[in-house]
């Protein structure tokens, strides 16, 4: 596999108020980041030419998106050259690595790319159970509903959520490589120590492993802690044209490769080695398109909607050997703010709030910058890698700083 | 005693002999009439030669717990924690698994490994396959 032929900048990052429920229009809050990514670029309204999101404007479950690309496009009156939106991708950020083909292809010069989530609000009261699919809650009805799809293959047997799904290939790599619950609990605990450090964060109030170990258990072996934090916000980013730099605010982080592969079966429960996911692929296929190695990593953005992800991130991108994930992030040193490799320093979607993707994108670049307050590095990070989804879903981008 | 709140199948042409095999006793997986493949979930088309005669057969009904998770989040009013989700490896096929609930052990005492045989559950015309120890 050879260099990818993409050329592109991530010129700009903007992001709403993030909270678990904040109780605006989601069109209001992606707005709010739209603008503020236009302004950290250093662009106008009327440069953007291109527009991208996941998943588009459905709604289905609850508070999953609610903004589609002709809402911004119109509220904004954009006058478009590209645009994508869609879930049909190699997860959320898939929508993004579109950003970068479209622009590598001259198709436009500055996509806005954006992801908007409402899921806080929109559990109110009764949690999750309350947007599950098949549930009173989720506006599909309650006992009598039938299911198609993959989804039937799982719900008969009351595993309606990601949470059961992802459970069971925790097990199997407990199983397999000796991985323990204190283990995996360093990705919570290191999450909740970097969110003291983000105000944006959800959860700040301090947690140490006890506090993890005594957490009520979702599904074996995953607890309470192991899953992300539903939340309202809206995150986007802006994808440029190199030969935009000089419009730009200031050096803009290069995308130096995307990883967007799978190669086993698209399915939760059929892929083949249930002890890694799609971002196995996707990870092998980010470094063999570049000459960056992952020793050359300042700083890992990972998706964490369950910690588990994170650790199959860790092992996928090379940090550490197949099934040395457990003993590569025990105690948290390794993957501290102090640590070798950095992870998720706004705190993941564990602490920071399920924004779903682009937050770690939207992070890696703000520690390219060296923006990032009370919270960066004090090293400045060169090279950052950024990746999102799990399961059957997964897309990476390795990003270096200008 | 009435049953717990499941949601169930909807039931077609491609997915009929999977969730009604249960009447007979029968765990059905399409297969390859060409080049016997066992082919789940349903498809129109051999995975393997890309033949499209395909027929539903009974397996044994047999299978070793290949994962599994003990859930205990309520998300059904009716359907009451903790169960347990199993990943069953058919022996008919290597990487032949179905996702079915795992029955007749103690949560706690559900290991990888397991042998499991199965038995059924009928919820209106839907016949669910579930997963017992089978030296039980
Ligand atoms: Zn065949």
């Amino acid at each position: 596999m050879g260099r990818q032929r993409i050329d592109a900048l991530v010129s700009g990052v903007g992001q709403s108020d993030v909270g678990r429920r904040l109780h605006r229009p989601p069109l209001d809050l992606t707005i709010d980041a739209c603008l503020a990514a236009i302004a950290d670029a250093g662009l106008r309204i009327e440069d953007i030419d291109g527009l991208a999101t996941y998943p588009g404007g459905i709604d289905m479950p609850p508070g999953f998106s609610g903004v589609g690309v002709s809402d911004v496009q119109e509220v904004l009156r954009l006058e478009l050259d590209w645009f994508t939106g869609g879930m049909e991708l190699p997860g959320q950020l898939g929508s993004v690595v579109n950003a970068v083909l479209a622009v590598s292809a001259g198709l436009c010069k500055h996509v806005l790319c954006f992801r908007t989530v409402t899921e806080g609000s929109a559990q109110g009261g009764g949690g999750r159970s309350a947007v599950m699919p098949g549930s009173g809650g989720g506006g599909r009805g309650g006992s009598g509903v039938r299911m198609g799809s993959f989804m039937q293959w799982s719900l008969p047997y009351g595993a309606p959520s990601a949470a059961n799904w992802i459970a069971t290939m925790a097990t199997r790599h407990f199983h397999e490589f000796g991985t323990t619950e204190a283990q995996l609990g360093a990705i919570a605990v290191n999450g909740r120590r970097n969110a003291a450090l983000n105000a944006k964060a959800v959860y700040r109030d301090p947690m140490t492993i006890d506090d993890y170990l005594a957490s009520r258990v979702i599904s074996s072996p995953l607890r309470l802690f192991d899953c992300d934090a539903p939340c309202d916000g809206s995150t986007a980013v802006i994808v440029s044209a190199p030969e935009t730099a000089v419009d730009l605010r200031t050096a803009a982080p290069r995308v130096e490769s995307v990883g967007t592969a799978i190669h086993g079966r698209p399915s939760w429960d059929q892929w083949d080695d249930l002890t890694t996911m799609a971002l196995r692929d996707a990870s092998a296929q980010l470094f063999a398109a570049s000459d960056l190695t992952p020793a050359d990593v300042d700083v890992a953005e990972l998706y964490d909607g369950f910690s588990f992800i994170a650790l199959c991130w860790l092992e996928a991108l090379g940090f550490c050997g197949r099934g040395e994930g457990g003993a590569f992030i025990e105690g948290g040193a390794n993957i501290a703010r102090e640590g070798v490799l950095p992870l998720n320093t706004h705190g993941g979607q564990l602490s920071g709030g399920r924004l779903h993707g682009y937050g770690f994108l939207h992070e890696a670049c703000i520690q390219l910058w060296g923006e990032g307050g009370d919270r960066q590095l004090p090293t400045q990070p060169e090279v950052a890698v950024a990746g999102a989804g799990g399961g059957p879903l997964a897309a990476s981008l390795l990003l270096t700083r200008s | 005693m009435s049953q717990p709140f499941r949601v169930l199948p909807r039931l077609d042409d491609s997915n009929r002999h999977y969730w009604t095999g249960g009447e007979h006793g029968e765990l059905r997986i399409l297969r390859c009439d060409a080049c016997r493949t066992w082919i789940h979930p349903p498809a129109p088309i051999c995975p393997s030669c890309r033949g499209r005669a395909l027929t539903p057969e009974p397996t044994s009904g047999l299978g070793e717990l290949h994962t599994f998770t003990v859930n205990h989040q309520p998300w059904y009013p009716g359907l009451e924690p903790p169960y347990t989700i199993g990943v069953v490896a058919l022996p008919e096929q290597e990487g032949l698994r179905i996702t079915a609930g795992i029955i007749g052990i103690e949560p706690g005492d559900v290991r990888i490994g397991l042998a499991v045989r199965v038995v059924f559950e009928q919820y209106d015309d839907v016949w669910l396959p579930f997963f017992e120890p089978a030296d039980g």
